[in-house]
């Protein structure tokens, strides 16, 4: 098939300016509204739930989800559905454990609820060290994969697309904070969900909007097998590992805990879970429809040939059934959803930066309103240009793994550290210091160990640890070390602070 | 606010909704697990019991990974239900009934 994939075509500049100056519009909008460190890190706490649902959805549907998924399953079939469903079901999980606790307990980051009642400083270093390392590691696997998508897509070199992503990006976040992130996560949704939505009906059309008759033309050219489990799950320890990487690691992502700050309370907090649950569910629902029909439609072999791991298996279909126009609304839809999730995961560092670090670490909890606002736009500047340095050295690398890594490192250093928090009187600061520093730890050295690295990437023989991800390993660990050392060194003042807090955690007296 | 916090949490209501809110949402995190998990067991160790076909080609296991993700939505739907008309007004009259005293 002939296909303008990979040339800058007019409808994809067009689609992508008028997103890009919407946006910009939007945050010079939200720049007046930003003065303070409440409205620069949760929007003043005024978003309403149904929105936080929407940017929710917006900050975790990266392009992996949208380009990835549908890749895998066209390339692979059933396979691709099954690792879809793990993307979803942290969610409930994230409702029923945390987010209600987090939003009466915290302030700004997730930190602040372990702060509550142990000592601010050791707690407050450990838990930035983890969520640094979620933050950058996914800013990594984004920003590789903005330059890989950018060139696939327009043809642009790594460097220029990483730049533009890097800088548009930062335009948002230092002058709009999070109101103007939250409307870029809330737009991005809105079209991808939309996209996707036009997409599949589109390609449903073709098999009489009959799904049993895609499946059998999926059948006929590539076997039954197709829809049935082939060989992403070979040893279950292996499969169940990964599952829990990838639904508790959400519980300990910084950038999607930091977005329960933003509603005003933990009624709206729970409502925008529904809300999120619902589109993102719908989403891993559809996206499979749209890799199988890929297959059939567009057909393996172009896909490859393209792309290798098949990332361009939605554009494709995009642009046998719509032609370059449609092809040019969905190249520009992958762009803005890398630019949302980026814009996101730069806030979340900041606030850790400046609302963890130099506020509570270094200044003890003392600087006035103006310094802090000063200090969270360097600390965005320094996290931006840092992730856009980063993104730019790791070029042409197989950065496939890092998102494993960061969903291992937030279930094994951030998760743990926060749940005890919330539920178990006798934690203490040195249960959760070590607690987070051992998950985070065994999450980066076992990772390495593991046959993602050492034998995909390194190209050893046989890996050291068996399994792809450690999230079995290093979160039993992280939890048997929290209780352990909170057993050997109590600390009384947790304890009543515990108690304390309750009538906070559990009605909302003297929540923020 | 005036609610003197410490009467608050010795409240036996309190503590009654405390243990109602973990217990609801513990019964809740272990469905969704139940759920997942066994998805992934199914698939881990019979593949043919998903790989069985329930059309002309369709297999089983395409509507039961659709369901996965439908449960998980219903789930959080029930909680939400329950913490919006349950929770809320227990929480509601125990700080009616410590403001009152």
């Amino acid at each position: 098939m002939q296909t303008s994939v990979g040339q800058p075509t007019a409808s994809a500049i067009i689609f992508f300016c008028i997103f890009v100056a919407t946006t910009l519009l939007i945050t010079y909008w939200a720049a007046k509204r930003t003065k303070t460190t409440t409205e620069y890190y949760a929007a003043a706490r005024s978003v309403t739930g149904f929105q936080n649902g929407l940017a929710l959805s917006g900050d975790y549907m990266s392009a992996a989800s949208f380009l990835g998924i549908s890749g895998l399953v066209a390339l692979s079939g059933y396979d691709g559905m099954i690792y879809a469903t793990g993307w979803l079901v942290g969610w409930p999980v994230l409702l029923f454990l945390v987010a209600e606790p987090l939003r009466n307990m915290g302030k700004y980051t997730f930190a602040d609820v372990l702060a509550y009642r142990l000592r601010q400083r050791p707690v407050r270093i450990a838990s930035a060290i983890g969520g640094i390392l979620t933050l950058i590691f996914y800013a990594i696997a984004q920003m590789v994969g903005a330059g890989n998508l950018i060139k696939l897509m327009f043809g642009l070199p790594f460097e220029l697309a990483v730049m533009i992503v890097g800088v548009v990006m930062l335009a948002y976040v230092l002058f709009g904070g999070m109101i103007a992130t939250t409307w870029v996560q809330i737009i991005k949704a809105c079209l991808l969900l939309g996209g996707v939505t036009v997409l599949m009906i589109m390609a449903l059309a073709q098999f009489n909007f009959s799904p049993s008759e895609l499946y059998s033309a999926v059948a006929a050219q590539y076997g039954q097998s197709s829809l049935e489990p082939g060989g992403l799950i070979t040893s279950p320890v292996d499969a169940v590992s990964l599952g829990l990487a990838l639904m508790l690691g959400l519980l300990g992502l910084p950038h999607i805990l930091m977005r329960f700050y933003t509603v005003p309370d933990a009624k709206e907090a729970r409502k925008s879970i529904v809300y999120a649950t619902g589109f993102i569910g719908y989403f891993y629902i559809i996206i499979p429809i749209v890799g199988f029909a890929a297959s059939v439609l567009v057909g393996r072999d172009v896909i490859k040939a393209i792309d290798k791991g098949g990332n361009m298996a939605a554009p494709l279909l995009a642009e046998l059934l719509g032609g370059t126009p449609f092809l040019g609304f969905i190249a520009a839809v992958a762009f803005a959803t890398i630019l949302a999730v980026v814009a996101g995961l730069t806030l979340a560092g900041a606030s850790t930066l400046s609302h963890d670090i130099y506020v509570h670490v270094v200044k003890g909890g003392k600087a006035g309103e103006r310094e802090q606002m000063t200090v969270a736009r360097v600390a965005t500047f320094i996290f931006g240009i840092t992730a856009i340095l980063l993104g730019i050295l790791f070029k042409g690398q197989n950065v496939a793994f890092m998102v494993g890594l960061v969903f291992a490192i937030a279930c094994s250093a951030n998760f743990p550290a926060l749940l005890l928090s919330i539920v178990w009187k006798k934690f203490t600061t040195a249960g959760a210091t070590a607690s987070i520093l051992v998950g985070a730890i065994l999450a980066v050295v076992l990772i390495f160990l593991s046959p993602t690295v050492w034998v995909d990437i390194l190209k050893n023989p046989k890996a050291i640890f068996p399994l792809k991800n450690p999230a079995i390993f290093s979160m039993t660990a992280a939890f048997i070390v929290a209780i352990v050392v909170s057993y050997l060194f109590p600390e009384k003042e947790s304890e009543e602070k515990f108690d304390e807090g309750k009538v906070r955690t559990y009605l909302a007296i003297g929540s923020e | 606010m005036s609610t003197p916090i410490k009467n608050i949490e010795k409240m036996p209501e309190f503590k009654e909704l405390v243990t109602r809110r973990w217990t609801v949402a513990t019964i809740l995190t272990v469905l969704v697990f139940i759920t997942y998990y066994g998805f992934v067991l199914v698939v881990g160790l019979s593949k043919a019991t998903l790989a069985q076909k329930i059309g002309v080609v369709t297999t089983l296991g395409i509507p039961v990974a659709i369901a996965v993700i439908v449960i998980s939505f219903f789930l959080t739907l029930y909680y939400v239900i329950w913490a919006n008309s349950r929770y809320d007004s227990l929480a509601l009259s125990i700080l009616n009934k410590a403001r009152s005293k």
